[in-house]
């Protein structure tokens, strides 16, 4: 995209990042019990480089037979190993991991952003960054359980089966299995379909830190293969972020069951614009809440509220803004829009962009070029959108943005709320008690004020309604992954549990 | 020739949006104690009373969930000394409904004043258990906080009418939800005596809604109202478990699955804290 005024005059060269650092192999096989393994019955995809459609590999495709081979494994590992180990020792593997991460990082941005399509200033400096910050922060609390559970005894739940996003390959991983090891459980892990590349890495990593065999088992495949992980008998816990369709199904199935879930699903997030926001700022948080990774993000700020006596300025501000973004080769390190991630959620943005337009919303783009080969979408502002239009209803998952207005705080708060997800909102004020007054009343798991699209291993995580239950990060993100049910005063557990051979988790064994 | 006073005898309705209606479907079913003795007619709830309820809970959610948490506190309390009053009824309605000993029932009421005044403690401290201020790697403002999950429906246990219905209820709403209990279906009485201790203490009407009828008529439609946010399973009929819990998966409602329970026993923080949504708010720092 060429920009005007002054980024016109002073054009960028190209800066593309190296591939060299990366090797991928022609074929990969599944990672299970320490091993990588071919899949029982042979089957394979391919993942491809969405910005070019250039095949990366082949994957295995993982059938419930694999899956019970790495839930075995897990068990194995769970009841041999990794539950026994003191939590200072588990803490150090994680630490191991965090620095290894750390040490390989622009190696794991690079294969990212080639496999997914997201620009290389992102993975090198988010997504890479805070997965290895994840793991150093879970690991330190591996042997301080104790005194995170108010006064209750902490246990391991045992296998614990995750099945996570392509939009955040590498970070989605991490939010999972460090805070699962640290509790003491074992994990199989299935990628998604269109992104397995960083997990398979990641699995290198476990090597390299010596991992025990099994402590964590990594299944690529598709929505089959999640199925078998999530419905096998041998899970004691399901962990998925993805779509609310899917974490709905997930809930379904484990019904009756004594598994324990968390899901983190999909989101409508509103911004808040109020007529005395700083206006510069809050058009950087809106472009960042509803651009950043091409709007492939659960928490993106994709419907604006903006109150109406402002509105003519934000969204001048706005579009002169949206102006200077450059989108294009992911691994060019100015680009600020990469490729959509596959073929599949092309079409999707597409078919919802359209009907924005056949319901009535004014749509909008930047002067924009897109690339011949790939996925591409160029940022996308619709005005004059009404709370009934589907755009401002479904999750478009993609660089779309839905602007409506408001004229009080309480019907702000009134529109934010209308829907059936609740995992975010942004907030833009200078007043102080505004600010507080309308995050009180959002109903919303993580609530920006002044800021948006903020990440941190410190920071629980995690949705209302229907965007899922549990919490990732922090303190918070320890429940998932423990059975806590069990009073302390009789150091016993609590009514109903049965964890099999779990074993209490303490200090300083 | 001296005869022996007529009893004047109590109607039991429901107890919905602080009034005491009969069923709209003007349905009922005899109670009995437990050797089979007649008590009184129940009212038989029906899915029109059931949506009645959720919506008079919807409506109380956000003066309830709004009240300072002192003030909730102080409520909860009010509820255990009106029921501290009225022991001697509810150990004569506990006993009919379970067939106790005059001790044990007696000893059941005690243990359900106790519980509320346990519960009405934590208003005021549960979000200082749950809460936390968050560390993060940059210059942010980070709290998170505990907010109540909306409306929540209830199945109560069916063999302790009293004590185990408290149990339940009470962590609820001390948490800023509200609920839609249906009271166990043998022993029906006490929940709606209880809801006449509500309505006589500072409980905004809504904020408790009581059904009596069958489990297993109700609690379906309870499990798949689209507007519940919560269901707890604790009189869940066991084979009936599942399909609820399934049914409540259309809109994630948080569900609490049934599990052996001493209700005697202090409960622990899971009844309250499965109630509570963390909310993590940020703010930059700086001049």
């Amino acid at each position: 995209m060429t920009g005007s005024g002054i980024s016109s005059a002073f054009s960028y060269a190209p800066a593309p990042e190296s591939r060299a650092v990366v090797d991928i192999a022609p074929s990969y096989g599944l990672f299970i019990d320490g091993e990588f393994t071919e899949p029982a019955d042979g089957g394979t995809f391919k993942t491809v480089n969405p910005a070019t459609e250039e095949v990366l590999c082949e994957v295995s495709d993982a059938g419930a037979g694999d899956v019970d081979r790495a839930v075995r494994a897990a068990r194995r590992a769970y009841e041999r190993t990794w539950s026994r180990l003191p939590g200072r020792e588990r803490a150090k593997y994680l630490f191991r991991i965090a620095r290894i991460l750390q040490e390989r990082a622009r190696e794991f941005a690079v294969l990212e952003t080639l496999d997914n399509g997201k620009p290389i200033k992102e993975s090198r400096d988010v997504d890479v960054p805070l997965s290895a910050a994840w793991f150093f922060y879970y690991a330190g609390w591996a042997d301080k359980l104790r005194y995170a559970t108010g006064g209750r005894t902490a246990r391991p739940l045992g296998v614990v089966g995750q099945v996570i996003p392509w939009n955040f390959p590498l970070m989605m991983l991490a939010w999972k299995v460090a805070p699962a090891l640290a509790c003491g459980n074992t994990v199989v892990l299935k990628p998604a379909e269109t992104t397995p590349l960083t997990a398979l890495l990641f699995a290198e990593v476990c090597r390299q830190a010596e991992l025990p065999p099994g402590v964590v088992n990594i299944v690529t495949g598709a929505g089959e293969t999640g199925r078998a992980v999530a419905g096998h008998p041998g899970v004691d816990k399901v962990a998925f972020t993805g779509s609310t369709e899917v974490g709905k199904a997930i809930a379904r199935q484990v019904a009756g069951t004594s598994k324990k879930v968390t899901l983190e699903l999909g989101g409508k997030a509103a911004n808040i614009v109020f007529d005395d926001a700083a206006v510069d700022q809050a058009v950087e948080g809106v472009v960042s809440g509803i651009f950043f990774n091409q709007g492939h993000v659960c928490c993106a700020g994709s419907r604006l509220l903006v109150q109406e006596s402002v509105h003519d300025e934000v969204l001048d501000s706005l579009r002169r803004r949206l102006g200077t973004l450059r989108l294009g080769d992911p691994l060019d390190k100015n680009t600020d829009i990469g490729a959509i991630n596959s073929a599949g959620q092309l079409a999707r943005i597409h078919e919802l962009a359209n009907a924005g337009e056949a319901e009535g919303a004014q749509r909008w783009s930047p002067a924009c070029e897109l690339p011949d080969q790939g996925y591409w979408f160029p940022p996308t502002v619709f005005t004059g959108v009404s709370q009934a239009h589907r755009i401002a209803r479904e999750e478009i998952f993609g660089p779309v943005l839905s602007v409506l207005t408001f004229r009080t705080a309480e019907e702000a708060v009134e529109k934010a709320n209308n829907t059936p997800y609740g995992l975010a909102a942004g907030v833009w004020t200078e007043k102080g008690s505004r600010a507080l007054w309308t995050a009180a009343r959002l109903r919303a798991g993580v609530v920006w004020t002044n800021t948006y699209n903020r990440f941190d291993p410190a920071s629980p995580f995690g949705g209302y309604k229907e965007s899922g239950y549990g919490r990732e990060g922090g303190r918070h993100g320890l429940d998932a992954y423990l059975a806590l049910d069990g009073l302390d005063h009789d150091g016993g557990t609590g009514p109903g549990l049965d964890h099999g051979p779990g074993v209490d988790l303490e200090d300083a064994r | 020739m001296s005869t022996e006073r007529l009893a004047v005898r109590k109607t039991y309705k429901l107890y919905v949006g602080g009034r005491f209606p009969r069923s709209e479907s003007g349905r009922s079913y005899p109670v009995t104690t437990a050797p089979g003795g007649f008590l009184a007619n129940a009212a038989m709830a029906s899915r029109k009373d059931a949506r009645d309820a959720v919506v008079a809970a919807r409506k109380a959610f956000p003066g309830w969930s709004g009240a300072t948490a002192y003030n909730r506190g102080q409520v909860l309390y009010r509820v255990a000394e009106l029921l501290e009053g009225r022991r001697a009824q509810f150990a004569d309605e506990v006993r009919a409904a379970e067939g106790l000993t005059k001790r044990d029932a007696a000893g059941a009421v005690d243990a359900a004043v106790d519980r509320l005044v346990w519960y009405a403690g934590w208003a005021d401290k549960i979000a200082q258990i749950t809460g936390a201020a968050n560390p993060v790697a940059g210059p942010y403002f980070n709290l998170s906080t505990s907010e109540p999950t909306g409306v929540v429906a209830v199945l109560a246990p069916h063999d302790s009418s009293l004590l185990g219905l408290v149990s339940v209820v009470a962590p609820v709403v001390i948490t800023g939800n509200t609920v839609v209990v249906l009271a166990s279906e043998t022993g029906p009485l006490p929940a709606v005596s209880l809801g006449e201790v509500l309505a006589t203490s500072d409980v905004p009407g809504g904020v408790v809604n009581v059904l009596t009828g069958r489990t297993a008529e109700i609690a379906p439609h309870l499990a798949a109202h689209m507007d519940v946010n919560g269901l707890d399973l604790a009189g869940a009929p066991g084979d009936l478990a599942a399909e609820l819990e399934t049914a409540a998966a259309d809109n994630l409602k948080r569900v609490l699955r049934p599990g052996a329970e001493d209700w005697a026993a202090e409960p622990g923080l899971t009844r309250l804290t499965h109630w509570l949504e963390t909310k993590t708010v940020w703010h930059p720092t700086g001049t």
